[in-house]
């Protein structure tokens, strides 16, 4: 095995007393999907741009791709391709020139840019955009230009901070079809969200982070399995009864969990939980049975839900 | 670790290494090649208002105050020399430093802001100095065509006694820089626009403009008010841009100076603006 094109060791960051990443550890190997899963305000974007070699941690170690970013900014940041959260495309320059003056940034030939561009703005949809203005484009163009442009430079490692967050289903669709395809490349993928089936979609492992620090680590399906049940049954009293019922269906499954809208009940086989309600007298106005996710690994973890 | 595993790491690591050279070297080059791209969008505006700007100010002060001034002044009417002649390296000066004004106040806001150009060129290897490098690389090629076109329309309207007068354009490039320089230091900090662009014309480059000894020499203003002219680079650059173009006399520690405090200005104007743009960037 190849030696990890990231790691981090006891992160820290701090803005003044308050810890955004409190000594978070991981490592990424080459070729990895790797995910940041956590609620906003967890530390994931202060994580990124500390991988980003953009910001300087207050403490810990942090290696990537061999080097120390307090030391090589500019050479890390050549081998990285970065997706921020918020587009910062220049909306004075048309859609091609975009990626034009990205790579001269990489200290590109001016021809290997515009051969380059082209290329990508085929990968990305966009070339029957290239002389639009980035104002005219919709936000899953945006988004698609802006991980055009982090393409430029053919980079190691690409940073993805929230990629789909905004964007209408089918837009997310198109992205995270492009997105795996960089990823059957070869293409080392880091990526933040607080989308469990974004996660689950395109990470190979992950982490969960809450108040900046990681509560557990694993594939999607390690995670599942460790935190939560293989189904899990939704029902719904009326937010007035959901609580006094809960009392009421107690010791039914492994696990309950009482939200303000439904009560969510963990059990390896969700139907047989809906007959014992039955049996109880008891009759939700509506009830679901589907199989665990992401969400509810963070639920046990944090007491919170995702998206709140 | 295995001896594979080594030499990927090492050729990873020489990558990067590899792959920071041009970036590191070349860095402020590719930002002035952005920013004068993006300038290209407006091309024409800069273009007409470069050209048209000193027609409009040669005739309003040339063919019609100048022609006043000098009617009942005589020839060598201020400063021994005609009005015309008096007021061209002023205006040239003033052209450079309107033109750095524009350049460092919304388009420097804006890269943190509106159009946060500059998080994204610090994404790739670019680095918060060389940003600020190649922004005021892009101002001076706006501020040299401008003020080549500016001293041509003076010629033509023969306001420049002496040969030395080209020089004129290296000064008020100078003093263009000073103003901007300061000014970037400024608006590099501004987080939320509550209205200081406007301040800064209307409480700082429009009295610089008329207190400057611009229009009449600065011995004509009450000595409280020649403390303006002082402090203002304008007036530096206009007095050494006179002294260039027809010969103004005046001791030589002042040129000298003139040319020390605008260095100093840009000098002190240029750090400070790398130290704010660098602490923003690196959040």
């Amino acid at each position: 095995m190849s030696s990890p094109v990231i790691a981090a060791r006891l992160l820290t960051k701090k803005y003044k007393e308050l810890a955004a990443v409190d000594g978070i550890s991981f490592e990424v190997e080459p070729g990895e999907s790797f995910g940041l899963l956590g609620p906003n305000g967890a530390g994931k974007s202060t994580t990124m741009r500390m991988v980003g070699a953009v910001s300087t941690r207050t403490s810990g170690d942090l290696d990537i791709l061999g080097l120390d970013p307090n030391e090589h900014g500019p050479e890390i940041r050549s081998q990285l391709g970065v997706v921020p959260q918020q587009d910062n495309l220049d909306q004075e320059l048309r859609v091609r020139d975009n990626l034009i003056v990205y790579g001269r940034y990489f200290g590109m030939s001016l021809a290997d840019c515009g051969r380059k561009a082209d290329e990508l703005l085929e990968f990305a949809q966009l070339s029957d955009r290239k002389k639009s203005k980035v104002d005219d484009l919709s936000g899953g163009m945006k988004r698609r230009l802006t991980i055009a442009r982090s393409l430029m430079n053919d980079p190691r490692i690409l940073l993805l901070d929230e990629p789909t967050t905004g964007l209408d289903p089918q837009a997310r669709h198109i992205l995270w079809d492009r997105l795996f395809r960089l990823k059957e490349q070869g293409t080392t993928l880091v990526l933040t969200t607080h989308y469990m089936d974004e996660a689950e979609q395109l990470c190979d492992r992950l982490v969960v982070v809450d108040k900046g620090a990681i509560m557990a680590e694993g594939s999607p399906a390690q995670l599942i399995r460790a935190y939560s049940t293989r189904e899990v049954a939704e029902v719904r009293f009326g937010s007035e009864r959901n609580a006094e019922v809960a009392l009421l269906i107690e010791g039914i499954g492994e696990r309950l969990e009482v939200l303000p809208d439904r009560i969510l009940i963990y059990s390896d086989d969700g139907d047989a939980v809906l007959a014992e309600i039955a049996r109880r007298g008891l009759h939700p106005i509506t009830s679901l049975v589907r199989r665990s996710s992401l969400e509810d690994v963070f639920l046990r973890l944090t007491g919170r839900s995702l998206i709140e | 670790m295995s001896t594979e595993s080594r030499i990927d790491a090492f050729s990873v690591r020489d990558r990067a290494l590899a792959g920071g050279i041009k970036p590191r070297k070349y860095g402020s080059w590719y930002v002035a090649e952005h920013r004068i791209r993006g300038m290209r969008a407006y091309l024409q505006t800069l273009v007409v208002t470069s050209i048209g700007n000193p027609f409009v100010y040669l005739f309003a002060l040339g063919v019609g105050l100048a022609a006043l001034v000098d009617k009942n002044l005589g020839p060598g009417a201020v400063n021994g020399v005609g009005y015309l002649a008096f007021v061209a390296p002023a205006l040239l000066a003033t052209a450079a430093v309107t033109v750095a004004a524009e350049e460092s106040t919304y388009p420097i806001m804006m890269g943190f802001k509106w159009n946060p150009i500059f998080f994204g060129m610090n994404a790739a290897p670019i680095t918060g100095n060389q940003i600020v490098n190649g922004m005021f690389i892009a101002v001076i090629a706006r501020i040299v065509p401008t003020c080549v076109v500016y001293y041509l329309v003076i010629l033509l309207f023969g306001a420049v006694p002496s040969p030395l007068g080209a020089f004129d354009i290296l000064v008020a490039t100078l003093t263009g820089l000073a103003v901007g320089l300061v000014i970037s230091s400024y608006t590099s900090r501004i987080e939320e626009d509550k209205g200081q662009m406007a301040m800064i014309m209307r409480f700082g480059i429009t009295p610089m403009f008329l207190f400057s000894g611009t229009f009449f020499p600065l011995a004509q203003l009450p000595i409280y008010l020649q403390g303006i002219g002082w402090i203002s680079p304008l007036w530096h650059g206009t007095e050494l841009g006179r002294v260039l173009s027809y010969g103004a006399v005046e001791p030589f520690w002042l040129t000298v100076l003139h040319v020390l405090y605008l260095l100093a200005l840009c000098i002190y104007g240029w750090k400070a603006t790398q130290r704010i743009v660098t602490r923003r960037l690196n959040k």
